[in-house]
This record gives C-alpha cells, structure tokens and sequence, in this order.
C-alpha cells in the first residue's frame, strides 16, 4: 500500500470517529429533551385518562382526574373526591411569605457585596460561605428550621403565644412556631437565599459603572445612587432570579416534611375557604401565619407515598400536572422579563 | 440666608446619619448567610455531640464506633441498632449510578453546546435544560416509581431473571442521574467556552479534526472546571431526598443489586423526621447525626471543588 493510500484511511477513519463523537454529543443533548416530553406527556396522558402508559389497570374506572372539582374541593381519603385546594392556597401563602423574607434580606446583602464591600478577608469569607451555602442539601435546612424554628430548641415548652396588635386586628405569634407557615416560610427563606443572592450580584453587576459616576458626580450620595439609578437599572434581572428562586422554594418538598407539615390537611390557612373571605373577612388574614398548612408537592408526596389506593396515583399525575403548570408560567414569566428588559435597556 | 444655610446642614447631617443606617443595614443581610451556616452547625453538632445540661447528644448515649461500624440500621426495636453504614450504602448506589447517566451525558451535551450547536440549537437547549432543571424532585420521584420502574426496569430484570422490587436502587438512580444533567451541561459548557478560540484555530490548523481539538484541546484546557462541575453535580446527588424517598423506599440494608429496596441517608431523615418518634428520644436524635455525615460530606466535596477551581484553573489572557 503507498504512503497516500494509507494516509487516506487514516484521514478517513479519523473523519469517522469525529463523525460518531459529535453523533454522541447530539443524542446527549437531545436526551434532556426527550425526557422532559416523555414526563409531560405520560403524566398529562395519566392524569387526564386518555391513556395510562402503565398499563390499564382492568379493576380501575377511566376517568379524567384533572377537572375543576379537583381544584376546588380538600383532600378526601376517597379518590375521587380528592381535591388539592389546601395545597394550592399553602402553596401561593408560602411563596408570598418566603418572598417577603428572603427579598428584602437577598438583594441587601447582594448590595452590600457588590456595592459596599471592600476586598478583605471578610468579604471572601462571605462569598465563599454564600458558595457552600448554595450547595447544602435542602434537607439539612429542614433539620434547621425544625430545631430552629419550629421547635425553638424546646425552649418554649409551653407553648407560649405573644399578639402583636396591628391596625386590623391582633397578629399571634406563637412560640415556638411549630408547623405553622411562619417556620416553611423562614425555612424556605433561608434555603433560597444564596439563590437570591448569587442572582442579585450578578443583576448587580451588569449595571455599567459610568452610570454610577454620573450619578456621584451630581452629588449624590452612596445610597441615592443605589436607590435611584443602579436598583432601578438591575430591577429585571434581579426579578428574574428572585422568580426562579421562589419557584425553586414552591417545588421543595424535603424541608417542610421535615419541620412537620401537614401533608394531609383539610382546610386553607387561615380558614379562608372563599376568595370573598379575604375582603368580608380581612383580619382572620393576620391568623395565616401562625396557620398549619400544606403544599402542592406535600399532596403529591402523600398521594403517591401514603395512600395504598392505586387510584391516588392518578390523584397524584393531576396535582403535578397543575403543578407543572404553575411552575412552567413562572419560568415563563422570567424569561419574559429577562428578554423584554435586556432589549429595553441596552447600554 | 443663614436660615436656608442651616437647613442645608441639617439635611446633610440628616443624609449622613441616613447613610450609616442603610449601610449596616445592609452589612446585617449579609451577615445573615454567615448566622445561617454558624446555625446550621450550632444545631447538628449540639444535638449529636454535644448536648447541653441533661439533654444527652447522640454521640453521648451512641459511641462513634458503633454508629461507623454498624452493619444495621433499626432504632425501633429493642436497644436499637444505629449503624449508617447501611444508609451509606443506598446513598453511595443511587450517587454511583446518578453519576454512571448524568455526568457523561451532561458533559457530552456540553460539548456539543460549546463545539457544534448553531445559536438557534443553543436558544432551544438552554431554556429546555433550565425547565429540566426546574421540575421538582418530588415530580421526579414520580416519574420513577410509576413510569420508570413498571416499564423500564422490570422488563430489564425479567430479562436478567432478577426479582425487581417496586422501590429499587436503579430506578431512583436513573432519576437522579436525569436531574444532575443540567447542572453538569451548564457549568461545563461555561468552563469549555472560556477556552480561548486562539487554542482550538491552532489545532484546526494542524490538521486536527473536530474529535481531535474537541477531546485533546479544549477538554484538557477545561479539565479543572469540568472536575468541579462534576463534584457539585456528585454533592447534589448525595443530597437529593424526596426523588429517592419515593423510589428507592425506605429500607435500610447493605445488598449489592441494585434491583433491591434501600434508604438513603436523606430518604432515612425524612422518614424518621415524619415518624411517630418522640422529640427526646435517641431515633428522634439520629436524624442530627445522619444529617452531620451527609452535610459534612457535601461540605467536603463543594470545597475540594472550589480547590480545584482556583487550585488548577488555567488562566489565559
């Protein structure tokens, strides 16, 4: 074989292999897809009855389980009666509140590093503590706010209650919280919060000096430039991360078992069965903290887990399909924000 | 004029102090990251190994020893065997195979980010991953106890002649391994495109096909990044928790077939954290010591990760 011959092979075969290798690299890539609409398909095919991927189970009705009742009404020990209502309400209270926590306290301490801070020993501790942060199990929080929180190292043995009057009426707070909203809400808080964080310092960080310098130069203060120009100006990428964030906290499961929650409850907190009970009603708003709740991922984890009835399991596909919905608008609604603003403002 | 003169003073003095205010405002939120970390030790370690006045830690009534060595897991019943060995054991089954499915196909599809998708392939990818990455684990769980393991796993194992148990190993595995992707495919690709295009002409340049300048440049350019990627990815797997809860169950045993029932650490928290155990009580006590293992372990892993970043990362200008 001549020296040309051989060279052509080999320059053949390495054009193969190449070939294969980014082959390889595409089905990678397109694997994550296919599993996303594998899961969205089988669970919307499972919990609507069109067809159970699992095989009929001859001994069980087709029904569609995802209809209106099934978002109105309360759990049931009987399937078809079961509705996530509890969940959804805890769910929307437990995101309000984890928002209420971890905002304000996020996107300060985003604004002390990236704005205040000075480059010493403290700051690194910071960031790198922030880091590790981010990377502590979810679980481990739970252990947190079940000692911290919930419990209160059993120091309230009690089981004290403290009102604080407010213009409507008296806000209890009882102590220790127990498995109330206040101790998922902290809990979740404190889990979300390097997200929050990390998100803000970034938003944080693409606001162009110059306009820092424009404002200083004006004379004005270290704070008035933050408030009015360099907040204003990372406003949607820090909506964007604390939206992401806080749709993070509404899939967490782990931690709110782990302070005790309820994952089989049959009221909203604070009692408020109607939408109307929040106007004709308003002070009973203040008992929602100190309210025991569930959660949509909480129903979930009871319906598949707990319920030997194999019919929750479709039970279940309808609560994560309306689930799934709630997340994908917030993701949704992110990306929205993201793409809208960035084009808005371009520097 | 004096008179305006003054309350100018006066709303600076007033701005001064308004500023000293924000700022240690500001100082306490990021504080509050450093109390949330100092908490989270405060309370693991006073619940398993120190305990306060006749509040007796775990390790106080449970010697190390046992708790290392023991080849059982059963506080129920009678004295109580508290050995996490067999915890370890699920933990390290459902990690292996999570980490055997996402970081090869992670990294791959990194690659493929990186080194060959168009702009509009890449805007399609990144939000499906981002989606992927947003499902929650209980979801998860789901998908694999009532769709992976009925119609993937039990064929696989009638196949092989195994007995397939309804919670096993491999399903959970399988899932967690799906969930580590995106992390995997993000931070790679990040770390991959950072290799300067400088590297990869040179190689094109020599001859190199796409494989070549793929696998022999910009990879080893990478590595570092790539390595920490990996062991985030590898430290959220050892801490995912409802997705092995519900698939791999609630059994704790040291077997080798994966097609078994196990516990993890995380699933054994849960499930004592939401038994009927009383709060003093020394079950009740172990989830702190579980909790301590696992968080130290992925305390570990997240700073020999950042090692290895700062340590090893190749700096191009």
């Amino acid at each position: 074989m001549s020296d040309n011959a051989t060279y052509q092979h080999r320059l053949r075969r390495r054009h193969m292999a190449s070939r294969i290798f980014a082959g390889i690299c595409l089905l990678s890539t397109w694997f994550g897809l296919f599993v996303l609409v594998v899961l969205l398909t089988g669970l919307t095919l499972k919990a609507t009855g069109i067809w159970d991927p699992t095989g009929p189970d001859t001994q069980l009705e087709t029904r569609n389980w995802l209809t209106m009742t099934f978002l109105t009404e309360h759990m049931s020990r009987k399937p078809e009666q079961s509705g996530m209502i509890a969940g959804v309400w805890g769910s929307l209270w437990l995101m309000l509140m984890t928002g209420f926590f971890s905002i304000p306290i996020g996107v300060g301490a985003a604004v002390y590093l990236e704005e205040y801070s000075k480059p010493n020993r403290f700051t690194r501790f910071i960031r790198l503590n922030i880091a590790n942060l981010a990377g502590v199990p979810s679980i481990v929080f739970g252990i947190l706010g079940l000692t911290v929180f919930s419990r209160m190292f059993g120091l309230f043995a009690d089981g004290a209650v403290r009102g604080i009057p407010l213009g409507i009426g008296v806000l209890y707070i009882p102590l220790p919280f127990g498995k109330t909203l206040l101790s998922g809400s902290l809990t979740l808080s404190l889990l979300i919060l390097p997200i929050v964080i990390i998100a803000s310092q970034e938003a944080l960080r693409s606001v162009p000096q110059s306009i820092r310098h424009a404002a200083l130069a004006l004379g004005a203060t270290k704070w008035q430039t933050i408030w009015h120009q360099v907040l204003p100006a990372s406003l949607p990428g820090i909506m964007t991360g604390v939206i992401l964030a806080l749709s993070r906290a509404i899939g967490e499961t782990a931690p709110l078992i782990v302070i005790g929650a309820a994952t089989y409850i049959r009221f909203n907190p604070g009692g408020m069965e109607r939408v109307t009970d929040y106007f004709t009603t308003p002070q009973t708003l203040l008992s929602v903290p100190s309210s025991q709740f569930t959660a949509m991922p909480l129903q979930i984890y009871e319906w598949v887990s707990h319920q030997p009835n194999p019919e929750f399991k479709n039970v279940a596909a309808a609560a994560i399909v309306v689930l799934l919905a709630i997340l994908l608008l917030m993701n949704g609604l992110a990306v929205y924000i993201r793409h809208h603003f960035s084009k808005r403002l371009d520097w | 004029m004096n008179n305006s003169r003054h309350s100018l003073s006066a709303k600076t003095n007033f701005r001064r102090v308004w500023e000293t205010i924000v700022f240690s405002a500001l100082w306490f939120c990021a504080v509050v990251s450093i109390l949330t970390t100092g908490a989270i030790i405060f309370v693991l370690v006073t619940e398993s190994i120190i305990g306060f006045g006749d509040n007796l830690a775990f390790f106080q009534k449970v010697s190390v020893w046992n708790f290392l060595t023991d080849l059982e897991w059963s506080p129920q019943y009678g004295e109580g065997k508290f050995g996490i060995l067999p915890l370890f054991v699920g933990t390290l089954w459902v990690t292996g195979i999570a980490a055997l499915i996402g970081l090869p196909i992670g990294l791959a599809s990194a690659i493929y980010l990186s080194e060959y998708a168009t702009p509009t392939t890449r805007s399609i990818v990144k939000p499906v991953l981002e989606i992927l990455a947003g499902i929650p684990t209980v979801v998860y769980g789901y998908f694999a106890l009532i769709f992976i393991t009925p119609l993937l796993i039990k064929p696989f194992g009638a196949m092989l002649g195994i007995d397939v148990n309804t919670f096993n190993a491999l399903s959970g595995g399988i899932v967690v391994g799906i969930m580590i992707i995106p992390m995997v495919t993000s931070l790679s690709e990040d770390v991959l495109r950072a290799v300067p295009r400088g590297l990869r002409e040179a190689g094109y340049a020599l001859g190199s096909t796409r494989l070549d300048v793929s696998v022999k440049i910009v990879l080893p350019a990478a590595l570092s990044g790539i390595l920490a990627s990996f062991l985030l990815a590898i430290s959220r797997a050892l801490g995912e928790t409802m997705a092995v809860t519900i698939a791999v169950g609630i059994q704790p045993q040291i077997t080798m077939n994966p097609f078994q029932t196990m516990c993890t650490m995380t699933a054994n928290i849960v499930s004592m954290a939401s038994g009927d155990s009383s709060t003093g009580s020394i079950e009740y006590r172990s989830i702190y010591a579980v909790a301590l293992s696992l968080f130290l372990i992925t305390l570990a892993l997240n700073i020999l990760s950042q090692f290895i970043l700062n340590r090893y990362r190749e700096v191009y200008h």
